[in-house]
């Protein structure tokens, strides 16, 4: 079990009714159909992870979030959505916030920190795009096409009342380390959101 | 006797007669009728390992293995139907039978209406999905099964599944909707009603009552199955499978003349079909296919309709069809969300149209394999 979904599962109300956006090969939601008794939904494109998904048990729907979007939930429809490591991949990020927001109740994203110091270090010393563990892509192949730090992202839900109700700042292995604290923006690595209007 | 690898081998039709009178949704009454079936695998102690399997507009009961060691074709779904395919019958008990109204030897237009001593013709009454269900259920019950492990079908044989899920919710624990559609549009009725003017305008027709002249419509017949097949295959795969190729080298300059390959081609499978098939069994599963639409029992919603279900969906689509598209398919996904169903939904990716739920890509099987293999294990 991946330690950022444990976090995940520890804010999940049992009995929620889930919607997991880009849900991979179906892991949190077959921990939390197991633990939490949530019902719902992942979407997925990739081909192998749909079939993994349907191995598990999982319901899994084929839909490009980037083409599709969310039109096709009505609003309010989910207790909460859920989003790991997939905002910065989106063409839309800020949009896509507000179509969770529109169709769950409740919203919990995770993205790589791009303030994160050896992030900037690296830019600094060398001159170039940073890659890291969390980040091991070039500037040119990279899915990762809209990157934030902790500071844009809570800057953006200033801007669309979007009100924070739990935040979760951890290293590459998703450990809560008691240092990350002193300094989140420069000292975390992956950061863990739990939105809500 | 040596039977292919992953085929279910040498397997016989039977025939089931029941005498009790099945009232249709028309209104009329069938005093008795047959359904001719085909099993493949065995029946468990429980009998929850049942899996029942639609066909679709020319379909019929012959869907895997061969009836003679030298049939040149195995039966019309034998690429997802035997040992270690999607539908593996070391797991599953496979039933599959012909329609009523069908033509190969189930009751319909072509057998004798006892009231007349003469076949049925054109006064074989209209026949629905749900009329399906209903026989379907029959069949069931005669067989021993309360309910089966899945209902798997493409195109109307997926329709067939999707009613069983909302008329009898408690009998189907998988419905299994391939390359399918909660209802046509006026795209597919509009194709519908050019085959069934192609049939009923051929002089050979005679109202439907070409047996008595010892003649059949070949012509309209033809011409409708070439409508159809052009609505089963994609431009790609068309463009794929003939291009421009012409049959000779050069221009004839003719215009009676067949020039190029792919007139050739819909010009041999219509002269096949309308030897083969019943037109008066066409006109009645073009209506069918029409009529189809479970959300109209329920003020045309859909979401009502399925709220009924208690049945586990598997919704496929392929992106090159355009008869069924994938928006369709997305709508019953849609509506089996809202009415928070559990439902899994891929879009296969595949050149070939409609025709691509009978085509065994990769990941078709793939997808296809691990839902089935996910009913296998709940059965086992």
């Amino acid at each position: 079990m991946r330690a950022d979904l444990e976090i995940i599962s520890n804010w999940v109300k049992p009995g929620s009714h889930l919607l997991d956006l880009g849900c991979g090969d179906g892991t949190l939601l077959r921990h939390l159909m197991d633990t939490r008794q949530v019902t719902g939904y992942g979407l997925e494109i990739n081909a192998d992870n749909i079939t993994a998904c349907i191995e598990k048990g999982v319901n899994v729907i084929e839909q490009n979030l980037d083409t599709a979007g969310l039109s096709n939930f009505p609003d309010q429809s989910f207790d909460l959505v859920v989003m790991t490591q997939a905002l910065q991949a989106v063409r839309r990020p800020d949009l896509l916030l507000d179509e969770m927001l529109r169709v769950g109740r409740e919203a919990i994203v995770t993205f790589p920190n791009f303030g994160h110091w050896r992030l900037r270090t690296w830019l600094m010393i060398k001159g170039r795009m940073p890659e890291s563990r969390t980040l091991p892509y070039k500037w040119y192949n990279t899915p990762n096409i809209h990157l934030c730090t902790f500071k844009d992202f809570e800057e953006l839900c200033v801007q669309k009342n979007v009100y924070i109700r739990q935040r979760m700042v951890v290293d590459d292995a998703h450990r809560d380390r008691w240092f990350i604290q002193i300094w989140p923006n420069m000292l975390g690595q992956v950061a863990i959101y739990h939105v809500s209007r | 006797m040596h039977a292919e690898e992953g085929s279910v081998g040498i397997v016989v039709p039977r025939k089931a007669t029941f005498d009790t009178p099945l009232t249709l949704e028309c209104g009329k009454t069938l005093p008795g009728f047959e359904l001719m079936y085909e099993t493949y695998g065995e029946l468990n102690a429980d009998a929850s390992n049942a899996v029942l399997i639609c066909h679709a507009l020319s379909g019929n009961h012959h869907a895997a293995g061969k009836h003679h060691p030298d049939d040149k074709k195995p039966g019309w779904w034998d690429s997802c139907i035997g040992p270690g395919k999607p539908i593996d019958t070391r797991t599953f008990y496979v039933v599959c039978l012909n329609n009523i109204g069908g033509c190969a030897g189930s009751t319909g237009p072509n057998t004798i209406n006892p009231a007349t001593g003469e076949p049925w013709g054109p006064d074989f009454p209209v026949i629905t999905v749900k009329d399906w269900v209903k026989s379907q259920a029959m069949l069931a019950d005669r067989l021993g099964i309360k309910t089966w492990a899945a209902i798997v079908g493409g195109s109307l044989g997926g329709m067939q599944a999707l009613q069983w899920a909302v008329d009898l919710p408690e009998r189907v624990r998988h419905a299994v909707v391939i390359a399918s559609t909660p209802k046509l549009t006026a795209q597919n009725i509009a194709f519908n009603e050019v085959a069934r003017k192609a049939i009923t305008s051929d002089p050979d027709f005679h109202g439907g009552w070409y047996y008595r002249h010892n003649t059949i419509p070949r012509r309209g017949l033809m011409l409708a199955r070439m409508v159809g097949h052009i609505t089963y295959l994609s431009d790609a795969s068309m463009g794929e499978k003939f291009g421009r190729e012409l049959r000779n080298q050069s221009f004839k300059y003719g215009v009676l003349d067949t020039e190029f390959e792919v007139e050739s081609y819909l010009n041999y499978q219509g002269e096949r079909f309308s030897k083969q098939f019943d037109a008066n069994t066409y006109l009645l599963m073009t209506r069918a296919l029409d009529y189809f639409d479970p959300s109209r029992e329920y003020g045309g919603d859909l979401v009502t309709a399925l709220e009924r279900a208690q049945a586990e969906f598997f919704v496929a689509s392929f992106t090159t069809d355009w008869r069924f598209s994938p928006e369709r398919s997305r709508e019953l996904v849609d509506a089996l969300m809202k009415a928070r169903k559990h439902v899994c939904y891929a879009e296969i990716d595949a050149p070939y149209g409609h025709d691509a739920f009978l085509i065994p890509t990769p990941r078709y099987l793939d997808v296809f394999h691990a839902y089935m293999g996910r009913i296998a294990r709940e059965v086992a």
